[in-house]
């Protein structure tokens, strides 16, 4: 079932003259930077799920405040969906434009505000890059510790649209526990401020709320982040097992002992011999899986805990273990995880990047139902899983050039988090839903769990005109993908007509 | 101590809300009753979550458990104990009979708070049952989950305002090897300067308190960076139970007498000259003030350096949580609007608008 936005089940959109708006916002933003041509709006017409395209009504590219606020008000009136973007990077497709919609790129508002290290938080614009906070703290001894893959390029206005992760979740929490403060624009062009300098603040928690909300709420436009003191030191030990089991086990065993490791990431034989063609990190090519795991803080507790975690994994069975022994080595070890998606690239023309989470007691038969899966489709699977918070990223190989791959990966995907689904864990751990996994968040919730986050959204935005289409899929949406999914003859959504 | 009890009692709190929304009468929920003083007055038909009770699961190697509302927090407490686990925003009590659904719905944290995160921090997934009369299930029992909106984290703090939690899974963590209280002698100032100061090191200070003349600080770690810390910050022996009287409010400080007030503050506030005594947490980033001062003033005060304040004087003022700027409050309104359309759900207990 396509993911493009389709009125007929994603409900319609108000169709706008495109060049009485464009006339209208013009003589109103005179300095504001619009982009209206077909060759100017190309570039931005996907963000990181670059499948699937849409060519925007108009790109909107401010660098002032007051340009956002009139533009949200001009498009409120007009009642213009308006699709917000920071970098571009999200890999579900929560920054995909609308062709009836004004694309509104944040990207110009780049602005480190304040470092403020006796308080240890940075206020900084939306379209500031993750890693250019740790870079402007660093001379404080201080980091900004959410580090998604993409942190070179992704801005921090998407991460807290996102609720954005990486690999040190476990640890040091997603984006949510890193915020003190976002201040956004709503829907008719209001300020409002969310959380506070302080740790807490009156009020429901609309901080939390608009966290991982993917633009369907406000546009944001200010961020205030946490930054933590460096850890004095970082250890990294590999582990190499003859079984998946085994390294799952490993990866309980660990946590039983009391340890929580800064990362702890596990890869399958595919994707670590893929890793170790690309990046010569010096991976273990014969062993079906390996565990990477870091320890960091102070010398002496990461020294005692490397010898814990060292005992534990040669008791769980490891074939191998071994420690970085100085920082290049640790930094060649984390290389072949941080490229392991570009290195699976290199194996196959084309992949489907999933994102399911389940408990992590679940994963030796989750790894097993995607293998019969795969095996059912005949595509490849290569599994790489952020293992200490039980986050799964299977990377689906697939040549879009061959006729029914690209449909035979995507029904891939989705079997794959269905059974995500299926063992207590979720659709999305890091990604967002985005136009991606809208039809699976059918599976997820059920009509009347969707319909309270339909009120949600109807308490900030009760036109629909923020993200239309994204995130929270539409009943009619779910009746027609439901109908496709008879599972053991009952229809899920049996409440709603089909159409 | 009672022995454990494992009910689920959802059906028949269910059957309460759909009277109450069939009725069109108002709810007041509570659990122990511990967090009662708390808030703004609400009238209402009582409902009583405590007969829903009971550890629903815990795999202490997920570093998750999940328990119903009306379980004694108590014997949460015990139950991660016994794993050698915690709950690292160290949730008061205030009272034995206090509940796992209270302690989410006060969304109250612990010395630990600036360090570990707050209750909502650790709240990955809740049951519900909404203003729709409907019990639904928002997040689940995994540490990374972005699937729709996070409803479940904004339960943390609501005081039942937003619907009935039913069940609560939280992220817990192992206990740290090594605890080791400590004290100082330095007057507030001072002692505001050195945590501002620590703070951009990694040391391993797990609370830090200041009662007016002291400065009390906890390390938590292995035993190597609490040994290295100890030598490096000297001091002198401190009982660690001075960390649970302070969260209790059992210390001497908290006796009756003036109106107690908690203030909310950036974290590097310095002194705050207000009128009456001062119990610094939080390292500076929560303040327990006894004054006769008026509302006004505390608050004016408190909210030109960025902090908010709560008054735990039942009854003293009417709005004990620091009124919201209007399109807040607006947006406030809306949301409880959708959520409780009917408002049934502890009507005016956070704000009387809401």
């Amino acid at each position: 079932m396509n993911i493009l936005y389709d009125e007929r089940v994603d409900g319609a959109l108000p169709t706008v003259d495109k060049v009485a708006l464009l006339k209208t916002l013009q003589a109103r933003l005179p300095d504001l930077e619009l982009l209206h041509q077909l060759e100017e709006l190309r570039p931005y017409e996907c963000d990181g799920l670059s499948a699937y395209r849409t060519t925007p009504m108009l790109v909107a590219l401010p660098r002032h405040l007051d340009q956002v606020q009139t533009l949200l008000q001009i498009c409120h009136e007009w009642r213009v969906p308006v699709v917000a973007r920071g970098a571009g990077t999200g890999l579900s497709g929560g920054a995909l434009p609308l062709e009836k919609g004004v694309l509104l790129v944040m990207a110009r508002f780049n602005a480190i505000v304040h470092i403020d290290p006796a308080a240890r938080t940075a206020r900084v614009q939306p379209g500031v890059r993750n890693l250019a906070i740790s870079q402007a703290a660093a001379p404080f001894g201080l980091y900004y510790a959410p580090d998604p893959s993409s942190q070179i390029a992704c801005s921090i206005g998407g991460n807290v649209a996102e609720n954005a992760g990486g690999v040190h979740c476990l640890k040091y929490g997603l984006t949510v526990h890193n915020l003190l403060q976002v201040q956004v624009l709503t829907v008719e062009g209001e300020r409002l401020t969310l959380g506070s300098e302080a740790l807490d603040s009156p009020g429901f928690d609309l901080l939390a709320l608009f966290t991982g909300s993917e633009g369907m709420l406000g546009v944001i436009t200010d961020v205030t982040v946490k930054l933590l003191p460096k850890p004095q030191i970082a250890k990294v030990l590999l582990a190499a097992f003859d079984s998946v089991e085994k390294a799952g086990a490993a990866v309980a065993n660990i946590i039983a002992a009391g340890i929580i490791p800064a990362g702890l990431e596990m890869m399958d034989n595919l994707a670590l011999r893929a890793a170790e063609d690309f990046i010569h990190a010096g991976y273990p090519v014969e062993a079906e899986a390996i565990l990477l795991c870091e320890l960091d803080g102070v010398e002496a507790d990461v020294h005692d805990d490397c010898e814990r975690v060292r005992a534990v994994l040669e008791r769980a069975g490891a074939t191998e273990v071994r420690q970085a022994r100085d920082e290049a080595e640790r930094v060649r070890f984390w290389a072949g995880r941080k490229n392991a998606f570009p290195a699976v690239g290199r194996l196959s023309p084309d992949y489907y990047c999933m994102d399911g989470t389940i408990p992590r007691r679940a994963l030796p038969g989750v790894l097993k139902g995607i293998a019969a899966l795969a095996a059912d489709y005949q595509l490849r699977v290569a599994n790489v899983f952020h293992a200490g918070d039980g986050n799964m990223h299977p990377l689906i190989l697939f040549d879009a050039n061959q006729p029914g791959e690209l449909d035979r990966a995507e029904a891939l995907g989705g079997k794959i988090l269905e059974l995500c689904v299926k063992v207590g864990g979720s659709i999305t751990g890091e990604h967002g839903v985005g136009r991606e996994k809208i039809n699976q968040m059918c599976a997820q919730f059920n009509s009347d769990e969707l319909t309270l986050f339909h009120a949600v959204k109807a308490a900030f935005d009760p036109g629909g005109l923020l993200n239309p289409g994204k995130n929270i899929p539409t009943l009619h949406r779910c009746a027609e993908f439901g109908a496709m999914h008879v599972h053991l003859g009952q229809l899920p959504f049996p409440e709603l007509e089909r159409f | 101590m009672t022995a454990p009890q494992n009910v689920d009692a959802s059906v028949t709190l269910l059957e309460q809300v759909n009277r109450a929304l069939h009725r069109r009468t108002p709810l007041r929920i509570q659990g122990g009753n511990s967090k009662a003083g708390l808030g703004r007055p609400t009238a209402g038909e009582i409902l009583d979550t405590r007969a829903h009770r009971g550890i629903v699961s815990y795999d202490p190697t997920e570093l998750v458990i999940t328990a119903r509302a009306g379980t004694p927090l108590h014997e949460l407490h015990a139950a991660l104990d016994s794993a050698g686990q915690m709950l690292p925003c160290e949730p008061p009590s205030l009272g034995p009979e206090a509940t796992v659904g209270g302690m989410i719905a006060a969304g109250l944290s612990g010395p630990r708070r600036p360090w570990a995160g707050s209750v909502r921090d650790f709240v990955l997934g809740t049951r519900v049952i909404t203003g729709t009369g409907k019990h639904l299930r928002f997040g689940g029992e995994v540490m990374k989950n972005v699937a729709g909106y996070d409803l479940s984290r904004l339960l943390a703090g609501s005081f039942g305002c937003l619907g009935l939690l039913t069940e609560v899974s939280l992220k817990v963590l192992p206990k740290p090897r090594q605890c080791l209280s400590l004290t100082l002698e330095m007057d507030s100032a001072r002692a505001l300067a050195k945590l501002a100061e620590w703070g951009q090191q990694p040391l391993p200070i797990s609370a830090a308190s200041h009662d007016g003349q002291r400065l009390h600080l906890r390390l938590e770690g292995g035993a190597g960076s609490v040994a290295a810390a100890h030598e490096r910050l000297g001091g002198e022996a401190l009982a660690s139970s001075y960390w649970s009287d302070l969260n209790e409010q059992r210390l001497a400080f908290f006796a009756q007498g003036l109106p107690l007030w908690r203030l909310s503050l950036p974290t590097h506030t310095g002194p705050l000259d207000l009128p009456g005594e001062q119990l610094i947490d939080w390292a500076g980033a929560q303040r327990w003030l006894k004054s006769e001062a008026s509302a006004e003033q505390i608050r004016a005060q408190v909210q030109a350096v960025g902090g908010h304040a709560t008054c735990y004087r039942p009854g003293l003022v009417d709005s004990p949580f620091q009124p919201l700027a209007p399109t807040l409050l607006r947006y406030h309104r809306q949301l409880k609007a959708q959520l409780d359309p009917q408002g049934i759900f502890n009507p005016g207990r956070l704000y009387a608008e809401l």
